[in-house]
């Protein structure tokens, strides 16, 4: 243990979070502004998603973190070492121990259950940011559910590129109400976001929090006659054979080698362990 | 005939300035009102008023028995999304600039809940069509259009929805004669063939003698004279209208 208090932030910090928590759970999709931390990490590392597993976290808690759906990578690595130091937390990679879970760019692959909680990092939580710039005016068409613009932009990647080209952060409507960014997550992880488990979501330099309450509905948007679509890369994972999963592609020399394979290494580990083998596994 | 519009004692300040002072107006369905003055009169203030860009100090504005002011903004605003055009004067202010010719029509449909995207496209491109953009053009960006061409753009934009009044400000500013006349025309016939009602404000005498049914003179933020378009232009009653009419340049 340290001399931090119980997971580095002190108890009134924990408690405002806590309740801006609530208040983002109770209207899900909208974002509740909270008075942001300084964090002992760069933009861009977590400074949204740590405060708020940091709210959450308590002394029996299990903790898993994982960047870009990897748990062995910086990000991941360092946040866990951060809390395990701070809360003295235990710490897992395996999905199905973990009762909080951060993540980046990633929902895992086996699915969440009622009583785990899956906290998301989130560099800009407003989805019609590039849309519109100002902050007065969308809060206004949030207010208004003035949501055209959004379809502007998918309207124009399809006369663009005949296809809707947003392939992540792609916007959803949580609860027939707000529209909310997921957090650069792949448009893949976008149909488990109905899930059992709790979803929050803390943007640390934006100052906001918003939430997705287990089994809420949740819609991708899109046009009637162009309906949304997961994309996946039409491949097979050469670790573990996995067809279902979101892939990353890795290249493995300098001749144009290249391979593809799950970016959830948790799974990947545990579909081997199990005896699933892809084409490339080593023997 | 009732009014489709009908504002009475509007009163705009700005400070202890008097942006436009106990304004009343009606316009009838179909009918095309002119507002006149020069830079300054409130012409634009008026207007900003009725299409709830500013919130009045005092006045009732009556949209078809409704009372706008009264009314709540999500209900205003859905209502003047359906109903209602406004047409900036300088496109700019009226369009998406860094959107595609198409997509700046389709977000008027799209707003109002469109959701497939071959009918917005279809009625984007009849559109730029009936305002005389080459359709070929629907993925283009406004940026490397014309200021003739935006400004045609952005009354596709306006009317892609059907609407049943539209508000001009100055609709011809800032565009060369030839050009000016061509969207003139093109306005007078759009206003006619869709029966749409319209206001019109503008210092050119030339616009309102093309298009305007009714007019309004307006200076210093009053109104000093109104009537029939030909009455007023041809036989003007209060001294300010007669300097107006006789201030024109003849070519």
């Amino acid at each position: 243990m340290s001399d931090y208090n119980f997971a580095y932030l002190d108890e009134p910090t924990k408690r405002m979070i806590r309740r801006a928590l609530l208040k983002a759970l109770a209207i899900p999709g909208y974002q509740v502004p909270f008075a942001s931390r300084e964090m002992p990490m760069p933009y861009g590392w977590g400074p949204g998603g740590v405060p708020v597993a940091a709210a959450l976290l308590t002394p029996d808690a299990t903790l898993k973190v994982i960047a870009q759906g990897a748990a062995a990578t910086t990000n991941a690595v360092s946040i866990r070492r951060f809390f395990a130091k701070v809360a003295d937390v235990a710490t897992t990679t395996r999905t199905e121990d973990a009762t909080v879970i951060q993540t980046r760019h990633r929902i895992p692959e086996t699915p969440l259950t009622e009583g785990q909680i899956l906290v998301y990092q989130v560099p800009i939580p407003e989805p019609l940011r590039f849309l519109e710039p100002r902050e007065t005016e969308t809060r206004r068409m949030h207010a208004l559910e003035d949501y055209g613009l959004m379809h502007v932009k998918l309207y124009e990647d399809i006369a663009r590129h005949g296809h809707v080209a947003t392939a992540y952060a792609y916007p959803l409507r949580v609860a027939g109400r707000y529209v909310m960014d997921p957090s650069p997550i792949p448009k893949f992880d976008n149909p488990k976001m109905t899930m059992d488990a709790i979803q929050l979501f803390g943007a640390g330099r934006e100052a906001r929090i918003y939430a997705i309450p287990p089994h809420t509905e949740t819609v991708s948007l899109d046009f009637e006659d162009h309906p949304f679509e997961p994309g996946r890369a039409p491949h097979t994972c050469a670790l573990c054979g996995a067809e279902h999963t979101y892939l990353d592609e890795v290249v493995t020399d300098d001749k144009g080698g290249r391979m593809f394979v799950c970016s959830d290494t948790d799974y990947c580990e545990q579909r081997r362990a199990a005896g699933f083998v892809g084409t490339k596994a080593a023997a | 005939m009732t009014p489709l519009l009908d504002v009475s004692g509007l009163t705009k300040r700005y400070g202890s300035r008097i942006g436009c002072r106990d304004v009343s107006l009606d316009l009838i369905p179909g009918e095309v009102l002119g507002i006149v003055g020069e830079s300054g009169s409130g012409k634009t203030t008026g207007l900003n008023c009725i299409a709830s860009h500013l919130s009045p100090d005092a006045g009732r504005i009556t949209y078809r028995g409704h009372d706008l002011i009264a009314m709540p903004e999500p209900e205003r605003r859905r209502l003047m999304r359906a109903e209602w055009a406004f047409v900036h004067q300088n496109p700019a202010d009226g369009l998406r600039m860094n959107v595609t010719a198409g997509g700046n029509v389709g977000e008027r449909l799209m707003e109002s809940g469109a959701r497939h995207y071959g009918n917005i496209r279809g009625a984007a491109s009849a559109w730029l069509e009936r305002v005389e953009i080459d359709p070929a053009r629907i993925d283009d960006r406004p940026t490397t259009f014309s200021g003739g061409m935006r400004q045609r753009l952005q009354i596709a934009r306006a009317l892609v929805t059907n609407p049943r009044i539209v508000l001009m400000d100055e609709p011809t500013g800032g565009l060369d004669v030839s050009v000016q006349a061509r969207l003139l025309d093109l306005l007078k016939k759009l206003v006619h063939d869709m029966g749409l009602a319209a206001i019109v404000v503008t210092h050119d005498m030339g616009v309102v003698r093309l298009m305007a049914d009714r007019l309004i003179v307006m200076k210093d933020g009053q109104v000093v004279e109104q009537g029939l378009t030909d009455q007023v232009l041809d036989d003007p009653q209060d001294a300010y209208s007669q300097l107006l009419v006789s201030s024109v340049l003849p070519v």
